[in-house]
């Protein structure tokens, strides 16, 4: 039995049934994580001792009947952005190296009431500012598809276990496309939900009008049993929504939190558009014909496919800097060497230690778009670009309401090309930033999104696809993301 | 001749509210207690944390809102400030810049003779800060989060007050309205009540407003009144001289009786307000206003009328009473237990005043229940006790509230109604002053105060002292 | 219509945000503003003449608590990772006043 290969509904079911423990599994994944983590370094905290000694908790509680979820006993990594009581949680920045929380993130609590154990925590771009995972305090993390890659970002720890086997599934969190880009370079389905569907307690802010915390598995299936767990309705989270209860009439529809009835193989009938605008220049030819032979195939099941003009996405970029960094430099504020992380060890007065303390232990990137953020929202500034990027933001969101009136779901890519070789991104950051335009707009319009995988370029890189729904419409985007799998699947098996 | 100058002066006055738990978590705000131990992570800026709104916060706003004549903000959302310090956890406070929950309203002061409005510009809610202290020993501060959350409201005057007075009378309205809505109990001490003021000068007669600087740590009537005045003299003072007043903030040391610039160069008084990205705008409807007017409790001018019909006694002394809720509320209480209103209005306006004034407090700090005085009332009346036993009594019963009837009861305070006891010591005093008995025959009314005097002493102060006199005249009456 | 920002801008900016840069990282946070604000000035395309900017993407408006206290000592935790502590405080440099 190749316990690491399996997805983490089969692995669930082998542990529901007995066929194996909670700790076989436990240390099958600590074994392959032994085996490839030199090359791959997905992980920046492991949990050996914790999660064998919680593996032991779990195991009574399935043999005592009190856990019979799909994740029970099923092990997990969690990006290091969330925090986990106890354990280290350092956003990969040098600013929170000693950072032991004193609370569990909640989506990482609904995890755990599930029966999850956590394996440890996943590698990410510092405080989940960048593409690539090479901003990370820690190192880069490489692409398990081929090690001379990288993962993409934010979330390329989390990808990155996922696809090299060291953790059946992982958790991420997307701010500008930071699940479905890095899930796209390492050929794993990640999911961003609606906004408010995930609660954000817990995740160490970055963007908050933009963040929600997602699946990272190796199928649709894996992602809809996650999100079943993860979702949920959090008083302590203002922005959270409660999926049952939001009346109708509100401009919001009620779908429920059943996402794994939503894993039906059939798209006849469904209405599917294809931005024009994101199948011009710029886009890899490769990624181009992979993408669109998968909407052949989704077409020949029944789907009815059309192009149509979304030319207001190319604002998304410039709106979503403004938003984003001026979120992230009020909610990096915070980290001043006063309450908890890095404190300078040497200082004159109470503003030189913030600023030797924030100009120490914050990265480039960081400090970067915090400079960027202070500066947009500074005085005489605010109204040209904060209150302009808001009315962009209004803009995008109505045009994509007017896309959703005649589409079930859009087609997009997750990212212009493949997975770009390490070390090549970096040196300009404006470069980097055009590499979301495709994820981008699905944040700031809160809507939810899915990358799935649809084959390889000719070096063997994965290439992902996207597929974006109307806000709470996952129920759609996961229908069809399965079929689309299902369909490649049989279609494999013929060839 | 010298120039005349005109004071105009705006208030930034901020109100902890008498919330139970904080505005954004649910710590308790209650007083006290080791540093740090009322606080989560959401009050200590924790990363991860996130804010949720205390719906009294909002109510009590409105409250104030309504009785100060605002508009209500009928959709209204939080704001962040941001500024790095270390009392603030999160390195910005969430407050309300482009939609406060109440704008334009006014309340009416008086001074001397004349009325008039102070108009009120805005007024939002936002979170107080922590608590710095510091440390002399190792010359760091040290700091408590254990205020930080704590709900505040800013209420922002107009340039409408022209003299302390003015400002003094201001203040004392918006605490009064305050305190009779429950919404704080606005103690300038304590802190749960500040004072910002702006204050500009300018010749009078002039229209255009002279600069104006900002003046903090101002936490009594009397600091507010001696920094006006400091302020006052500091900007004519600058422009006799032919300089410009420097728009600044400026500290008041109350000890110094001056005030100093807080500028520095790291402090660039650039908040860069954005909307709160992590709470979701507040609408308010109708009937929410009409609920929170509904519950609106009777204020000082209604009470003022209705004392007029239901109590017996003088306006000025209803006016006193009413100026302070906690007052009134014990006048009410008391007078309905021992249905003299009039006596215990006496009691309020006389040694109570008399004893609030000698201790440096103010009405909301009387600490003695209704009870007991309805009861001192009633053992003064049935001549239990006489009047300067009763004043004894008093004294003790406003400092530590004990029950007036055991208290009289166990120290033997009660008058002697023992007529024997009485008629013996009458005759004996008789006999003893031939001289101030032979004095009140021959017409010399006078002398019988001695004698009364003399009875009292010896009764060791508990007779009737009407008593006394109605006997001795009988008494000395009789023929010899 | 390129943005310049000035050595003054980066220092003032560098204030606002609590961030002390090398010459070098100056140098290179210049050109990185100018080159993003260029890049945002794009928007300025864009008519957005009576558009309502959007902050929260749902019309999802009064989330609140009641005001009841919770039990509970932030004693321990509070202070659990602070770099400087005393007296159950958190040490910081001297403020002034």
């Amino acid at each position: 039995m190749d316990i690491t290969s399996m997805t983490a509904v089969e692995l669930g079911k082998k542990l529901r049934e007995r066929e194996l423990s909670v700790a076989e599994a436990v240390n099958a994944f600590f074994e392959q994580i032994d085996r490839v983590e030199g090359d791959v370094h997905s992980f920046v905290t492991l949990n050996r001792e914790g999660a064998l000694k919680r593996a032991e908790e779990v195991q009574k509680q399935i043999d005592g009947g009190t856990l019979t979820g799909p994740l029970a006993g099923v092990p997990v990594a969690v990006k290091d952005n969330l925090c986990t009581k106890g354990m280290l949680t350092t956003c990969c920045s040098k600013m929170l190296e000693n950072f032991k929380p004193t609370f569990t993130a909640e989506a990482v609590c609904n995890l755990e009431k599930a029966g999850a154990v956590i394996l440890g925590k996943t590698n990410m771009d510092e405080f989940a500012m960048g593409s690539t995972t090479e901003t990370s305090y820690y190192g880069v993390t490489r692409n398990p598809r081929n090690l001379n890659h990288v993962p993409g970002g934010s979330s390329g720890g989390s990808c990155a276990a996922v696809a090299a086997c060291e953790s059946p599934y992982a958790l991420g969190s997307d701010t500008g496309g930071s699940i479905r880009q890095p899930s796209s370079f390492c050929g794993v389905v990640g999911l961003k939900p609606t906004y408010g569907t995930v609660s954000r307690y817990g995740l160490i802010a970055y963007g908050s009008s933009l963040d929600q915390i997602g699946p990272i598995a190796k199928d649709v299936t894996d992602c809809a049993a996650i999100l079943e767990v993860i979702a949920s309705y959090d008083s302590k989270d203002s922005t959270s929504i409660d999926r049952l209860k939001y009346p109708e009439g509100a401009g919001l529809n009620r779908a429920g939190y059943d996402f794994m009835s939503a894993l039906v193989n059939d798209v006849s009938g469904m209405r599917i558009g294809i931005p024009k605008d994101y199948f011009g220049d710029g886009l890899d030819t490769e990624v181009k014909e992979k993408i669109l032979s998968a909407v052949k195939l989704m077409e020949d099941r029944g789907a009815i496919v059309e192009e149509f003009d979304l030319s207001l996405v190319k604002y998304a970029i410039p709106a979503y800097y403004v938003i984003a960094s001026a979120e992230a430099s009020s909610n990096l504020s915070r980290f001043d060497g006063v309450k908890y992380g890095y404190r300078t060890e040497e200082y004159e007065g109470l503003h030189n230690m913030y600023k030797k303390t924030r100009s120490e232990g914050f990265g480039a990137e960081v400090k970067r778009r915090i400079m960027l953020g202070s500066f947009v929202l500074s005085s005489g500034y605010y109204d040209a670009y904060y209150l302009k990027a808001l009315k962009t933001k209004a803009l995008i969101k109505e045009a994509f309401d007017r896309a959703f009136a005649s589409f079930d779901v859009i087609i997009a890519p997750a990212a212009p090309t493949t997975a770009p070789e390490l070390g090549k991104s970096l040196s300009d950051p404006l470069k980097m930033y055009l590499g979301d335009i495709y994820t981008i707009s699905v944040n700031l319009a809160g809507l939810p999104g899915i990358s799935v995988p649809v084959g390889e370029d000719s070096k063997g890189l994965p290439i992902g696809m996207q597929l974006i729904g109307n806000c709470f419409d996952e129920h759609k985007i996961i229908r069809a993301a399965y079929t689309l799998e299902q369909t490649r699947k049989t279609a494999n098996l013929r060839m | 001749m010298a120039k005349q100058y005109e004071t105009v002066i705006g208030l930034e006055v901020h109100v902890e509210l008498a919330t139970k738990t904080k505005i954004f978590c649910s710590c308790s705000t209650e007083f006290g207690g080791a540093p740090n131990t009322h606080t989560c992570p959401v009050c200590t800026g924790m990363p991860g944390s996130l804010p949720v709104l205390n719906k009294k916060v909002v109510e009590y706003a409105m409250a104030i809102g309504l009785a100060t004549n605002c508009d209500i903000t009928r959709v209204c959302k939080f704001d962040r400030k941001n500024y790095f310090y270390p009392d603030n956890p999160q390195n910005y406070q969430i407050s309300q810049l482009y939609l406060p929950i109440a704008r334009n309203g006014y309340v009416e002061i008086e001074v001397g003779d004349i009325k008039k409005k102070v108009r009120i510009h805005e007024m939002h809610m936002e979170e107080d800060a922590g608590k710095l202290i510091h440390d002399e020993w190792d010359d760091t501060s040290l700091v408590d989060y254990n205020r930080s959350g704590v709900p505040l409201v800013e209420i922002v005057s107009e340039p409408d007050m022209r003299s302390a007075d003015e400002v003094i009378a201001y203040l004392e309205k918006l605490r009064m309205i305050i305190q009779y809505l429950g919404a704080s109990d606005c103690k300038l001490q304590e802190g749960s009540m500040r004072a910002d003021v702006n204050l500009s000068v300018r010749e009078a007669g002039t229209e255009k407003f002279g600069t104006r600087t900002e003046m903090k740590n101002l936490n009594s009537f009397k600091a507010i009144a001696r920094a006006i005045e400091g302020e006052r003299e500091r900007q004519i003072e600058l422009l006799e001289e032919g300089k410009a007043v420097v728009q600044e903030t400026r500290r008041w040391d109350d000890n110094k009786e001056a005030s100093y610039a807080m500028r520095s160069k790291e402090d660039a008084q650039d908040y860069r307000y954005f909307p709160e990205p992590d709470l979701v705008p507040i609408v308010i409807s109708d009937e929410w206003i009409e609920q929170i007017r509904s519950k609106q409790p009777e204020l000082q001018t209604e009470k003022l009328k209705r004392y007029k019909e239901e109590f017996d006694i003088p306006q000025y002394d209803a006016k006193i009473i009413t100026g302070s809720k906690h007052m009134a509320d014990i006048f009410e209480a008391a007078s309905a237990i021992c249905g003299k209103p009039k006596k215990v209005s006496n009691w309020l306006m006389v040694e109570t005043l008399r004893l609030l004034k000698e201790h440096n407090m103010e009405a909301e700090e009387i600490a003695f229940s209704p009870e007991n005085l309805a009861k001192l009332v009633e053992l003064t009346e049935s001549r239990v006790i006489n009047s300067s036993v009763a004043k004894e009594v008093f004294e003790k019963i406003f400092a530590e509230n004990i029950d007036p009837e055991i208290y009289v009861e166990e120290h033997g305070l009660k008058t002697v109604n023992d007529e024997g006891a009485l008629e013996e010591t009458l005759k004996k005093v008789i006999e003893d002053n031939p001289k101030a008995v032979a004095d009140y025959r021959g017409g010399k009314e006078k002398a019988l105060g001695a004698l009364v005097g003399q009875t009292m002493k010896a009764m060791k102060g508990k007779a009737d002292p009407g008593l006394v006199t109605q006997r001795l005249r009988e008494l000395l009456a009789l023929p010899e | 219509m390129a943005n310049k920002i000035s050595d003054e801008t980066i220092e003032y900016v560098g204030i606002l945000a609590k961030l002390e840069l090398s010459g070098e990282e100056k140098e290179k946070a210049k050109t990185d503003m100018e080159k993003m604000l260029d890049y945002i000035d794009t928007l300025n395309e864009l008519d957005t003449e009576g558009v309502t900017p959007m902050s929260h993407v749902f019309p999802v408006n009064n989330v609140f608590r009641e005001d009841v206290a919770s039990q509970k000592d932030g004693r321990w935790d509070t202070l659990a990772n602070a770099p400087k502590s005393k007296d159950n405080s958190f040490k910081v440099p001297k403020t002034i006043g």
